[in-house]
């Protein structure tokens, strides 16, 4: 009796919980097509979900309000460039570790795994004073320089690096490759994971990054989209179409990459998690 | 991880110092001297337009910011955040990750919708959700509690409301989280050998009896280490206070990093900043600890 209504009781459950989860994105979305007047007014009822008139206006009243592309477009490099240079800078780095013989690897390797406990945050008040004192504040490298090494990366490279069988370097070795191409032609492509891993961690921290650039940007110019969501909130007049069109924009391009790449997503933070 | 492994090592010094000195020199310049300067500002009086000259305090700092109410609110807050939001956060990603571990058809689909709020820029939400805890009937909280109340709920200002303040920041961060922890539950389940419940079927355990026999024990080192990892993030807690209540209604929400925050930048008591953030780390590095040690006790049970 009891076992028949498992089934039922679990789907519904589900898809309860399922609702609640995408009811804020789906209100951040439709409100975003409404005229803005009614945004506020018809949040609390069913109109909020199915809105009666449809419009683009809110996304133009964007684009004529403030730089939404210069946003978009700040935060693509800053990300890009973490993202792109963190991969080489800490999957080199893992190699040595993992591969290498030198003087100073085992206190290099201790290093990287005490390192690991220090949060951004316990490091960003004398980090943003060295940053001042060199007139590094509102440009661009001070927000990718300090991010792109990174323990953590090296952690999870080395894990993964350490678990590629010798023979196929020893072999690559035989046949006269250098370090670099065995880099290349062998760790990479045998570590696809650990890149996509590091990868997609990397980018959705840097992506959502608030409190660093918040601190170390005033210019617009360089200022990436968590800040300038923030500051668009508090720009008046208040006019919450054209905030949650601002929201939609800022969230479209990482919610593409997820649900084409969301098994690699989903794996990824698993295994960062349990590595970690 | 202690250097176990035997591997057949390549020497070749150049090569290697070429490989390593990118990532070390990165490592070092932004991260180890930053954090040594952390400690070394918080026992110094540094105080931003103070005419008194720079001199060694000692302890100072600690003491004045542990005696601070201010500070010792915004403990309490993320002491609180961690009694609430973990158990609740990590008991809802356990009852999603059986839900979606069972084998039930979209299963995917359902995997996908619970993780995508962790997808979602922090600072994006907390704009979003400063309109969903909009003051009045309209409010899109208050007239969804109104409905489940059946009209007893009284509309709430929650952000402006020092008892409802709080509790909004932590449903909203719950409602973000909660698929980030059922992924790692989730891996965690796949990872239980199926011949346990084999065998538990053989002795006719039931669903309960396999869940509070087989799952929960082999799941005991995931669980443990996502409390840790939850906790860690709840002392983190910086974004969504900033810009949904910068600390108010009456510090009824500020927490140990938007107290270092505003005591650097907005009263230039670098020093005594300085000092909370070393405190966070400490905070940080207990909890750390703990978990480090439980991932080496469990052993295999972790991958």
């Amino acid at each position: 009796m009891i076992h028949k209504l498992i089934r039922p009781v679990t789907y519904c459950v589900l898809l309860l919980v399922a609702l609640l989860i995408v009811s804020p994105i789906l209100f951040m979305v439709v409100g975003s097509f409404k005229p803005d007047a009614l945004v506020f007014a018809e949040a609390g009822t069913w109109k909020a979900f199915f809105p009666e008139t449809w419009t683009f206006q809110n996304y133009s009243d964007v684009f004529a309000r403030v730089d939404f592309a210069r946003f978009m477009l700040n935060s693509l490099l800053i990300t890009g460039t973490v993202v792109g240079g963190g991969l080489v800078v800490n999957a080199f780095a893992a190699y040595a570790l993992a591969r290498l013989r030198w003087r100073g690897r085992e206190t290099v390797l201790g290093a990287v795994m005490v390192l690991l406990i220090i949060p951004f945050e316990a490091i960003a008040v004398p980090l943003f004073f060295g940053a001042s004192s060199l007139g590094w504040r509102d440009t661009f490298s001070v927000q990718i320089i300090p991010f792109i090494a990174n323990p953590f990366s090296i952690y999870l490279f080395y894990t993964y690096f350490l678990g590629i069988p010798e023979e196929l370097e020893e072999a690559a070795r035989v046949d006269g490759a250098g370090l670099l191409r065995i880099f290349i032609e062998i760790i990479i492509p045998n570590a696809r994971p650990a890149f996509a891993s590091v990868a997609i961690l990397t980018f959705l921290v840097q992506w959502g990054f608030f409190l660093w650039p918040l601190l170390v940007t005033t210019d617009e110019m360089v200022r990436p989209l968590p800040v300038a969501i923030a500051a668009f909130y508090t720009l008046p007049p208040l006019q919450w179409g054209d905030i949650l069109a601002f929201a939609v924009m800022m969230v479209s391009p990482i919610l593409l990459v997820f649900l084409i790449f969301q098994r690699w997503f989903i794996r990824s933070v698993a295994s960062s998690a349990i590595k970690g | 991880m202690n250097g176990l492994h035997k591997v057949a090592m390549i020497d070749d010094k150049n090569a290697a110092y070429f490989f390593v000195a990118p990532a070390l020199v990165g490592l070092i310049l932004f991260i180890a001297v930053p954090f040594v300067l952390a400690v070394l500002l918080s026992v110094t009086n540094l105080h931003l337009g103070s005419p008194l000259p720079l001199e060694f305090v000692g302890l100072d700092q600690y003491r004045a910011a542990f005696a601070d109410p201010e500070f010792q609110h915004a403990l309490s807050n993320n002491f609180l955040f961690v009694v609430f939001v973990v158990p609740v956060q990590t008991a809802l990603a356990l009852f999603l990750a059986l839900l979606v571990n069972s084998k039930i058809r979209g299963s995917v689909l359902y995997r996908i919708i619970f993780f995508m709020p962790v997808v979602f820029p922090m600072s994006l939400l907390a704009v979003v959700w400063i309109l969903i805890y909009a003051p009045g009937p309209q409010g899109i909280m208050n007239s969804f509690l109104q409905f489940v109340s059946l009209g007893l709920w009284q509309p709430r200002d929650f952000l402006h409301d020092p008892q409802f303040a709080l509790p909004a920041i932590m449903l909203m961060s719950i409602w973000q989280g909660t698929g980030f922890q059922m992924v790692i539950i989730l891996a965690g389940l796949q990872s239980i050998p199926g011949q346990l419940y084999e065998a538990a079927a053989l002795d006719r355990a039931g669903n309960w009896s396999q869940f509070w026999h087989v799952t929960l024990p082999q799941l005991r080192a995931t669980l443990i280490f996502v409390v840790l990892l939850t906790t860690i993030l709840a002392f983190r807690l910086f974004d969504q206070v900033q810009i949904m209540t910068h600390g108010g209604p009456n510090n009824a929400t500020t927490t140990v990093m938007f107290e270092a925050v505003r005591t650097v930048f907005e009263r230039q008591q670098v020093a005594r900043g300085a000092a909370i953030t070393v405190i966070f780390f400490v905070i940080v590095l207990v909890i750390t600890l703990l978990q480090r040690r439980t991932m080496r006790n469990s052993g295999g049970a972790m991958r």
